[in-house]
């Protein structure tokens, strides 16, 4: 029986992440907390107890409550019932960690991903140069460096005059 | 605690000092909402004052630790009266007109980009971790407001005379924020702050560059004034608390 204790365990934890991963950000739904980067950890003890472990986009983040209590419940929902959600600050939360699947899936819904190189930045005021979502012009301008959630900027494509959203570098 | 002879009180007031100081300043930043010039700047303004509450939150719940009297971050925030707030002066000072806001702005944010940064090399892991998250986003509120000052003070007659005029009037609040009392001193020699007085070349600098691409003069070094860092604060603090604390004061224990 020792030789099945550890995958038992493994089972166990890598279903409590299953359950932990599928809570989404309630201001970008198309987003999980996976594909954010903002799950971090969850681990299960032996005694039942699991913790999952987030860490804030920015630190007045509005949604980390919202988060918390969404992931209790799915956590619940799967089976675990002693559950506490811990909250880290280190290592600080980048735009690095967001996926390739979260990129994409922002796209799709009209909200253009961070840009990753740094080459990619005008020289004055180290503005990024945003692709369009809509039509994938890359002549577009900035309105605002903020937007309507702190990781948002307000963006304007020159080529199909729509606005958008630029889920901005940090 | 790295230092055992470093009583937690004197940790307790350096930490305040610093949520003190972020607090106030969303505060004053969050009363832009409704009023600010434009819809976009509006945005801008409540998201750094945001930041700045997250901040001040993270700091306030370490403050209740380290005080280990069961007083957490809305205990801290909204119950102390005014002799007990440890801010800077400068933080504390009206908006005015938008010039002033963001010169203010430009102060502050010139001072925590390198107060940060050095913090994050603090021996109190704590502090270092809140130090590394809020370094990332002083980075682009010093963005904001200096190239809104440059804006300014090389547009029309009128907002360079305004952006003059706000220079004048917030400069000597200014030095405050390098002051290094015998608290913050003993706090150092632990590992754990970080030398305000060191950081003034650097906001020289940064500042002094901004000041230049904005056509504006840097004001002549006289009058200056302090006191915020022991409670004593100007007649500004008493109204912006009497709005903040409305809401504990009339509904003792309220929660979301």
């Amino acid at each position: 029986m020792t030789a099945a204790a550890p995958s038992t365990e493994s089972t166990r934890t890598a279903k409590a992440w299953e359950a932990a991963a599928t809570v989404c950000d309630p201001e970008i739904p198309v987003l999980t907390i996976e594909d954010l980067g903002v799950l971090r950890d969850v681990q299960v003890a032996e005694s039942g107890e699991a913790v999952v472990t987030i860490t804030p986009t920015y630190s007045g983040c509005p949604a980390m409550l919202v988060m918390e209590t969404e992931i209790l419940g799915a956590m619940r929902s799967a089976g675990f019932e002693d559950v506490r959600v811990k909250t880290v600050l280190s290592p600080a939360w980048t735009t690095d960690w967001l996926s390739d699947a979260g990129r994409e899936k922002l796209r799709a819904y009209g909200i253009a991903p961070p840009v990753r190189a740094s080459s990619s930045r005008q020289a004055l005021f180290g503005k990024d140069a945003v692709d369009c979502p809509q039509c994938g012009s890359s002549d577009t301008e900035r309105v605002s460096e903020f937007g309507s959630t702190s990781c948002k900027a307000l963006y304007r494509c020159r080529a199909c005059a729509e606005p958008f959203d630029y889920f901005k570098c940090l | 605690m790295p230092n055992a002879d470093l009583k937690p009180e004197t940790l307790f007031k350096y930490v305040l000092r610093l949520a003190d100081d972020q607090l106030i300043l969303g505060q004053r930043l969050g009363e832009w909402c409704g009023h600010a010039p434009t819809l976009e700047e509006e945005l801008a303004l409540a998201n750094i004052g945001l930041d700045l509450l997250g901040q001040a939150r993270s700091l306030y719940s370490y403050a209740g630790e380290i005080e280990g009297k069961g007083r957490g971050e809305d205990d801290l925030a909204f119950l102390r009266p005014e002799r007990e707030y440890l801010n800077a002066l400068l933080v504390e000072q009206p908006n005015g007109d938008f010039a002033v806001t963001i010169v203010r702005q430009v102060f502050h944010a010139a001072f925590m980009v390198p107060f940060w940064r050095a913090m994050t090399a603090s021996s109190d892991e704590t502090l270092a971790a809140i130090a590394a998250k809020s370094l990332k986003e002083v980075e682009y509120h010093l963005r904001h407001s200096s190239e809104w000052l440059i804006r300014l003070g090389d547009g029309t007659q009128e907002s360079h005379r305004r952006s003059q005029d706000a220079l004048e009037e917030l400069w000597g609040y200014a030095s405050e924020l390098f002051e290094m009392d015998a608290l913050a001193e003993e706090i150092l020699d632990c590992g754990i702050a970080v030398d305000a007085a060191a950081l003034k070349a650097e906001w020289d600098a940064t500042v002094n560059a901004v000041l230049e691409r904005a056509a504006l003069t840097r004001p002549a070094d006289s009058w200056s004034q302090s006191g915020g860092r022991s409670g004593r604060h100007s007649e500004h603090l008493g109204h912006i608390l009497s709005e903040l604390q409305y809401m504990q004061r009339t509904y003792p224990g309220l929660s979301w």
